[in-house]
């Protein structure tokens, strides 16, 4: 379909008259109840309306605030056009997984935050229409297959099935090379599947990008744990190169007494049991989960928000959030925050736990909190939070869901000694994902400490063009 | 898919179970487990690798079905599958030449220590098993363990096999003189046995080794739910582990935690009574304990 033409003569004027559209969405009391995706997607003539918001700027600042550089003007136009197409083929130039990007990208310190519509007003909705683009293609698969290219005869290993792994598989699939993903869990996906819940990610289009990879003739193998069940260096036998995208699964703890109590989970834990294990079905001889009246929250990120509205969607009375700096510095996407809130979770800023108390018998029994105050700015450039003296006090709570981050999992790196890591023992790289051993390339969260979807994605991509450089060159650098 | 090439039945409700997973036959050592799923949906149950053949491509489990994970495991007919094998996880078992060494195993822990103690004797060590199960029928693996043990002693709760009693009479009098004295004793079993066997070792300084069995999922260090704290440290017992010194390990956190969904499921019960204080009724509590 195509819309008529004068709706894409708009002047400025009356571009810059449209009001950004509202996401259609669950409505709070409902949805805090279910793990159904809260955000429904924007319906055909609410995308082209907002794209006729953007003015096709020439300098095109929100392509710079993209860290894979999506050609943003171009493909709204084309859904301001009506051309949907179109526009999902100028999107997949660039980024392999729009209909999760669109999702889970902070957009709004990325694309939409160079925007100049929101410079005055809001900025256009980069990411509402770059999901609505990439679901309307999944729905009427227009996905065009790229036809196979001839095999080069390369085979190049993958370890890890996350966005960067994925990623790195279709791109080095598209050049001809055989791809193969060596996978841990029992299923793919990584943080996409057993960290981002159901609500926020329907795991049917995880399930559906990996099809696509295996269309294009990607091999997965689960259950493969390399540096266990085959190591760095059998797989450098086998194959002409690797990828190595594992991630930065290894939880960190508070190290406050009581932490080992019972209702003590990482938030590693928590989330997978109920996202890869499906623990919240509730079918007989599925694995488990605390179902807690009232569960506490230790963080302010995005692992913290999916934590607490699990919690609150298993039933939580109070789901509550206890983050040590105030709002403006919770790491959090901003829609995620005011969903929470929209579900009724409570947000106790300025607070931090100082040690977990027990009910007596093996059990927690709460958190005492200390408040705190923002001191002088840290190495992260924020505030650092300092105790207020004197300020300990309890909060009773069933479940402790411990969400402050991760670190390396150090289980493959300390098979593979050769290779270089810095002093958090995340490897090293340089800017075209080459390590220390010049077969090995490596990306996303095991570079860069726990970052985000899109950079891990653009990882796999370049190191998928350093890899086909590095193999089409003969292999000597 | 992993087929389950052979199953038989060595006792109620224990099987010994020969799956087809090459890679993890080859890269296998002792002490070492896989997490196993039976089919889409099921829990991951982490099963030690009892005994593996690289030419063959197969590896042993040794499956008690206490609950209705391993029950759906051990009902895997030959010829069907299992879902998915991931493995070998955890650190292999610290092998040393000791001199004489104590196998002690009660109930299925003597499967997890069957290979260590396999593994120990390989190596020039004297061993010797003492296992213990609630009555004769549930003795495990006599057999296989007088292939290289100096002696099998056998205690059973009921006395209708061997002393009566636990492992643990048996240890005293090897502790006392009255058999041979080890020079370093491996304990696997419930949490009680092992915490009982530390307790008696501590006193006479035998370097002690246990295997622990917290609850786990991943099994590769991502979600840091089998934590155990050992000598003042967490550990995670899936890539720490699953062996450690015996004589720093907090067997009461231990067993807390692997009562954690118990609690759950009877919490509706326990509100009407009141209070918490019996013990964490369990399979540790209930299984034979040695
Ligand atoms: C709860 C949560 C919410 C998040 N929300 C957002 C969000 O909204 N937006 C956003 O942009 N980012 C978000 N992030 C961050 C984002 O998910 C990660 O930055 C991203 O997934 C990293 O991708 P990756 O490919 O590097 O690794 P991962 O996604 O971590 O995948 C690594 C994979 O490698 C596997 N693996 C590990 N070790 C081995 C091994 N030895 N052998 C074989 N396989 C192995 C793992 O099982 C895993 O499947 C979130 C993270 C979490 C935890
Ligand atoms: C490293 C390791 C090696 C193991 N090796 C073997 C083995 O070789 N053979 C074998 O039969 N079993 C072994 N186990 C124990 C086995 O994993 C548990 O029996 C199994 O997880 C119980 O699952 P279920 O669903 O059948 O029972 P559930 O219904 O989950 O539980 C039944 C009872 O078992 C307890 N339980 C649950 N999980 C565990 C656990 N991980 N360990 C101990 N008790 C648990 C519960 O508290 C409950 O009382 C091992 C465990 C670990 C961690
Ligand atoms: S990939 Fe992310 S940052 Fe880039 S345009 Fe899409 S939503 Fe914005
Ligand atoms: S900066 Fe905003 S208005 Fe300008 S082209 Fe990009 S999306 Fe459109
Ligand atoms: S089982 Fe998850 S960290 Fe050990």
């Amino acid at each position: 379909m195509s819309a008529p033409p004068e709706q894409n003569q708009l002047s400025p004027k009356q571009r810059m008259a449209i009001e950004r559209v509202a996401m259609p969405e669950q409505e709070a009391a409902a949805r805090s109840r279910n793990f159904e995706e809260v955000n429904l997607g924007l319906a055909e003539a609410a995308a082209v309306r907002e794209a006729q918001r953007c003015l096709q700027c020439k300098n095109r600042q929100c392509v710079q605030g993209c860290p894979v550089q999506v050609d943003i003007p171009e493909f709204i136009a084309k859904v301001a056009e009506g051309d949907f197409t179109a526009a999902a083929q100028i999107l997949k130039r660039t980024n392999a997984l729009p209909a999760i990007c669109g999702r889970v990208c902070p957009q709004e310190t990325q694309c939409e935050a160079v925007c100049v519509r929101g410079k005055k007003g809001a900025p256009v909705a980069v990411g509402y229409l770059e999901r609505f683009v990439a679901d309307w293609a999944i729905a009427h698969e227009t996905d065009s297959q790229p036809d196979r290219p001839e095999p080069t005869g390369f085979k190049v290993a993958i370890v890890g099935s996350g966005p960067g792994g994925l990623t790195a598989a279709g791109e080095l699939a598209k050049m001809g090379h055989q791809a193969t993903i060596f996978e841990a869990l029992h299923a793919t996906g990584g943080v996409l599947r057993y960290g981002i819940p159901e609500f926020r990610l329907p795991k049917r289009i995880v399930d559906y990008e990996v099809g696509q990879l295996e269309k294009l003739g990607v091999r997965i193998e689960c259950n493969v744990v390399v540096g266990k069940t085959i190591t760095l260096d059998e797989i450098r036998r086998d194959f002409d190169a690797v990828f190595i995208a594992n991630g930065a699964g290894l939880p960190v703890f508070l190290d406050v007494a009581g932490e080992n109590l019972n209702g003590v989970y990482s938030a590693n834990e928590f989330l997978t049991r109920v996202n890869l294990m499906g623990a919240y079905l509730d079918e007989p001889g599925r694995t488990p989960v605390l179902r807690g009246r009232r569960v506490v929250v230790i963080g302010g990120g995005n692992t913290a928000m999916d934590a607490v509205r699990t919690a609150r969607r298993l039933g939580a009375e109070r789901a509550m959030i206890y983050y040590r700096r105030t709002e403006a510095e919770m790491p959090a996407r901003i829609e995620e925050i005011k969903h929470a809130k929209e579900e009724g979770v409570e947000f106790h800023l300025l607070e931090a736990p100082w040690g977990i108390t027990g009910d007596g018998h093996g059990w927690v029994g709460g958190v005492r909190m200390r408040r705190m105050e923002l001191g002088e700015p840290d190495e992260s450039g924020r505030r650092r939070p300092v105790p207020i003296a004197g300020s300990e006090h309890d909060v009773e709570c069933d479940v402790v869901v411990v969400a402050v981050g991760v670190r390396a999992n150090p289980l493959l790196t300390a098979t593979a000694p050769q290779l270089k890591l810095n002093k958090w023992g995340y490897i090293e790289t340089d800017e075209d994902c080459r390590t220390s051993l010049p077969d090995v390339f490596a990306g996303g969260d095991i570079v860069r400490g726990g970052a985000t979807v899109i950079l891990a994605m653009g990882d796999g991509k370049r190191a998928a063009a350093a890899i086909d450089e590095y193999l089409r060159k003969g292999k000597g650098r | 898919m992993f087929e389950v090439v052979r199953n038989e039945k060595l006792a109620t409700n224990l099987h010994r179970l020969t799956v087809a997973a090459p890679r993890v036959a080859r890269a296998r050592r002792p002490g070492q487990f896989v997490i196993v799923r039976r089919q889409e949906g099921a829990e991951r149950i982490p099963l030690t690798i009892a005994d593996a053949d690289p030419q063959a491509g197969t590896i042993t489990l040794i499956v008690q079905a206490v609950g209705a994970s391993t029950r759906g495991i051990v009902s895997t007919p030959a010829g069907e599958f299992l879902r998915d094998v991931v493995g070998p996880l955890g650190r292999p078992t610290h092998l040393e030449r000791w001199g004489c060494v104590a196998c002690v195993g009660g109930g299925v822990g003597t499967a997890v220590l069957y290979p260590i103690a396999k593994a120990l004797a390989e190596i020039g060590n004297k061993v010797y098993a003492v296992i213990g199960a609630r009555s004769a029928e549930y003795v495990l693996l006599a057999r296989e363990l007088s292939a290289f043990a100096e002696q099998v002693f056998v205690a059973t709760e009921d006395g209708s096999l061997g002393r009566r009693g636990l492992v643990t009479v048996i240890l005293a009098d090897m502790l006392a003189g009255k058999l041979p004295r080890p020079d370093a004793v491996y304990a696997v079993g419930p949490v009680l046995m092992m915490a009982a066997v530390a307790d008696m070792t501590r006193a006479p300084e035998i370097p002690t080794i246990v295997s622990l069995n917290p609850i786990m999922i991943d099994g590769t260090g991502m979600c840091g739910g089998c934590r155990v704290m050992v000598g003042g440290q967490r550990k995670f017992a899936c890539v720490d582990g699953p062996e450690f010194d015996g004589h720093q390990v907090d067997f009461t956190g231990l067993q807390s935690r692997l009562s954690m969904y118990q609690q759950q499921e009877r919490m509706a019960l326990r509100a009407s009574q009141t209070c918490r204080l019996e013990p964490p009724a369990g399979r540790n509590a209930e299984e034979p304990s040695g």
